[in-house]
């Protein structure tokens, strides 16, 4: 765990009187007390208490307080509902923190054009639930959707287990109205289905609140489908399971949701979530059709066959949407349930070209042996995107660094075949050493000439998911140029 | 092939150091479009072929050179597409040429923008260093999305060497149907089919009649042309390619072409001449002048309505192809190019 660092009380109270002398009382809190709630987001090992926080109610609130952090050059760290696991939204010493948690109205619904117009506050489902009478939904549905903000899903470009048919955040924002540290407000995209000029919002989504502060997304809204439908498929190696997906995809399905789970992570849910899971088998593969019910019945039977052409032991079709739900609620508390069979997990979120997943995954075992920690894999199958859960117990001296190398040590491993670090958690504090893995230096410099030309003070979320050069060359971390990583003994943090 | 990237590298170092600009050129099928440039042509053919294609992976990564047709038989071969749909206008449209100018076909609307698609890409940059950004996973959020910043970019930031994209299957089944409709009519219809499960994969209105294509699995074709009703398109296809490639009567002749690019909801823009109504009403056509007082009154309609326009094809380039931006993204946009392109030598010019 990281020691945090004391905040000066002195620069507390004249950044505290200077937000004071702009905005409502009760939408500036200074007190130890008051800012403790704020010490950290979903990476709780990491905490650190911040100098002032901040709560608009509006945009010109927003820009009040970067305007006052800009004239007495003070960091901001922007925060939505504090669920990212990466520690984006980890406060600063010296720093303030915007929290959108007043922002928080559907300003537009309007179910003709299919859009709807939000401030960053409001909660991903709350859009969904809004658009629901009239046939509508926000299609990007991470398993956080319940609290987890707009204005965080476009900071981290979110994604979820139907994205692989539906898309991540950036493929459903329409348009984002953004301060910026200058004191502008900008409109990037817009109501049409392009914007002239540069796709400034296709880099701003998932710039994790290091370019603007969001005070109003646009975002498409899509018709419900009329109906979905499951199927449950076993699989007697992992191997099997990651060449069913393959099969599936060449038989030119794109089902609406494709996940996969091992053994270790089927037989921790069952107990918690009781789906009805296989519990020998090696993989289990969840291969979800939606649309009309014709659709539906053509798609799961073609689906079907081929799960069982590529060798699948049982097969088993929801029968409703009660069972439906049953057989993803073992998925979708993955992570509770690690939370329960152990003290402490850490979630990974590298993902890798699809093919090479019985090699990573065999190697992540080796790992195990390695590290001495066991480790449950969840599997966002259709698109690569792996959350191997680390399982540790942080009041064991030493797991906590063990948990965390072997973590790097995946991370590695994704770069190695050809993936990458984050596949939709971010890099945050969390991953930015092993964004030397990921880059070199000529593109962590393209990095920094994105970031100066929205925040040329870089006062926004700064040391935040792109590592200096300095910090990466102290790691000797550089990526090796030719491919071949030195694996063993990567030290991280 | 790594010679030919020394060339281009040594090329552009000495572009940079005698701050000589480069005309980025393919197989020169979209040149007409976007602001004249004027520069020592810098041509990508040479750097051609695909990488790497796994059918499974639904990824493709291709060099900027490639023709876009090599690529687009490759993928029939498996039966999958680009589903951005890309118009080439020419037989000789490279990947490279097709991504820099960022435009996408019919599919759009339902679909997804040519930029949705883009996963990486592989940049010489203004000091002729190769940088990798994104790569061939479909969920990547390491780091900022400059591959997608890429997309559309007309070349302004650098040479794009190597681009991935996603690709997705043929549909199984297709069909256009076609209805007698006035314009407003059709817009208010195309918006309300929107809004229901139904395979729309394309939409085109012109002269009170809309073609409207369905795709996806044959159930839910059989199913969408059950409810819809209308009259069955014969030989849909070659309509489908005369829309996107502008074979279409409509735009034939010198008159100037106009692109509004609106919100799929706004009611008919009446600007006097005729229009083409596409992507569910998101994309209209405009035959018009190309002058300055044209431009004006294109562009004050088109921005009340929610959007904006270019001066596509032909007309006068100095009344500005594309609509001017607002100061603070005028700003960010010159400092983009800066960090990309210190000297100034890419396309200067050819955006803004």
């Amino acid at each position: 765990m990281l020691s945090s660092i004391e905040v000066d009380p002195l620069r507390r109270a004249e950044v505290a009187r200077a937000l004071r002398a702009v905005l409502p009382e009760r939408c500036v809190l200074a007190d130890p007390e008051d800012t403790r709630p704020y010490e950290c987001d979903g990476l709780a090992a990491y905490r650190q208490l911040p100098m002032v926080v901040t709560l608009p109610d509006d945009e010109a609130q927003v820009l009040a307080i970067l305007q006052v952090c800009r004239t007495l050059h003070v960091p901001i760290v922007p925060r939505g509902a504090g669920t990212g696991l990466s520690g984006g939204a980890q406060p600063l010493a010296d720093g303030v923190v915007i929290s959108t948690a007043r922002l928080n109205r559907i300003l537009k619904l309007e179910p003709c054009a299919r859009t709807a117009v939000v401030q960053p506050g409001v909660r991903n489902l709350a859009i969904s639930e809004a658009a629901a009478p009239f046939g509508l939904y926000y299609a990007p549905d991470p398993s956080s959707q319940i609290a987890c903000t707009i204005g965080g899903n476009v900071a981290e470009n979110s994604g979820g287990v139907h994205c692989l048919k539906y898309g991540l955040t950036v493929h459903n924002v329409l348009r984002a109205r953004v301060c910026t540290i200058e004191g502008d407000v900008i409109e990037l995209g817009g109501d049409a289905l392009d914007a002239p000029g540069l796709d400034l919002l296709a880099v701003f989504i998932g710039s994790e609140g290091m370019l603007g502060i969001v005070t109003e997304v646009t975002v498409k809204l899509v018709p419900k489908p009329a109906l979905a439908q499951v199927i449950m498929a076993s699989f007697g190696d992992v191997a099997a399971g990651g060449n069913a997906v393959a099969s599936v995809i060449a038989a030119g399905i794109i089902p609406a949701g494709l996940e996969m789970m091992d053994r270790t992570s089927s037989r921790m849910v069952e107990p918690f979530v009781k789906a009805g899971y296989d519990l020998e088998a090696a993989a289990i593969l969840l291969c979800e059709a939606d649309g009309t019910a014709l659709e539906v019945a053509e798609e799961i039977a073609r689906m079907a066959e081929v799960l069982r052409e590529a060798g699948a032991n049982a097969i088993t079709v929801s029968r409703d949407e009660a069972e439906r739900l049953r057989f993803w609620s073992g998925r979708k508390n993955a992570f509770p349930a690690a939370g329960r069979i152990s003290p402490d997990y850490y979630c990974m979120d590298g993902t890798i070209p699809r093919k090479h997943l019985a090699r990573v995954l065999a190697r992540i075992e080796e790992m195990e042996m390695v590290y001495g920690l066991r480790c449950a894999n969840v599997f966002h199958a259709g698109d690569g995107n792996m959350h191997p859960l680390i399982l540790f117990d942080a009041n064991q001296p030493g797991e906590l660094q063990r948990a965390e190398d072997f973590g790097a040590a995946i991370l590695a491993l994704c770069v190695e075949v050809g993936g990458t670090i984050t596949g939709e958690h971010g890099v945050g504090v969390e991953k930015i050493d092993s964004m030397c893995v990921q880059f070199g230096a000529r593109e962590l410099e393209a990095f920094f000439a994105v970031k100066r030309a929205f925040d040329p003070f870089t006062l926004l979320n700064p040391n935040k998911a792109i590592p200096t050069l300095n910090r990466c060359a102290e790691l000797g971390r550089m990526r090796v140029s030719g491919g071949v990583l030195p694996f063993a003994g990567l030290p991280r943090f | 092939m790594q010679h030919i990237v020394e060339q281009f590298q040594e090329q552009v170092r000495d572009a940079a150091r005698e701050r000589r600009p480069l005309r980025i050129c393919g197989g020169g099928s979209k040149d007409w479009y976007g602001q004249t440039v004027q520069g020592d042509p810098l041509d990508t053919r040479a750097y051609s072929g695909i990488v790497d294609y796994e059918p499974t992976e639904l990824v493709i990564t291709a060099r900027c050179g490639t023709p876009l047709r090599e690529i687009e038989a490759a993928l029939a071969q498996q039966r999958q597409m680009l589903a951005f749909e890309p118009p080439h206008f020419g037989p000789d449209a490279t990947l490279g040429g097709t991504i820099a100018a960022g435009l996408s076909g019919p599919r759009r609307a339902s679909s997804g923008a040519l930029r949705d698609f883009v996963l990486g890409a592989r940049l010489l940059d203004g000091k002729g260093e190769v940088l990798t950004f994104g790569g061939q996973v479909m969920k990547n959020v390491a780091g900022y999305d400059v591959a997608r910043l890429l997309a559309g970019s007309l070349g302004t930031l650098g040479l794009l060497l190597e681009v991935s994209v996603k690709v997705l299957p043929l549909p199984v089944a297709e069909t256009t149907l076609r209805f007698s409709l006035a314009q407003p009519d059709a817009i208010r219809m195309l918006n309300e089919w929107a809004g229901k499960p139904l395979p729309l994969s394309a939409s085109c209105w012109l002269d009170g009649v809309l073609a409207l294509r369905l795709s996806g699995a044959r159930a839910a074709v059989d199913d969408a042309v059950r409810s819809l009703g209308g009259e069955v398109m014969p030989d849909c296809a070659r309509f489908w390619a005369d829309v996107r490639e502008q074979r279409h009567a409509f735009f034939a002749g010198d008159m100037p072409l106009w692109r509004l690019s609106l919100p799929s909801t706004a009611g008919a823009v009446a600007l006097g001449s005729a229009q083409l109504i596409e992507w569910g009403g998101a994309q209209r056509w405009l035959r018009a002048p190309g002058d300055a007082d044209s431009a004006r009154r294109i562009r004050s309609a088109a921005a009340a309505a929610g959007g904006h326009a270019t001066l596509f094809r032909g007309g006068d380039k100095s009344v500005g192809v594309f609509q001017p931006l607002a100061p603070a993204i005028a700003r960010i946009h010159a400092r983009l190019k800066a960090g990309f392109d210190p000297a100034n030598i890419f396309n200067p010019g050819r955006m803004y």
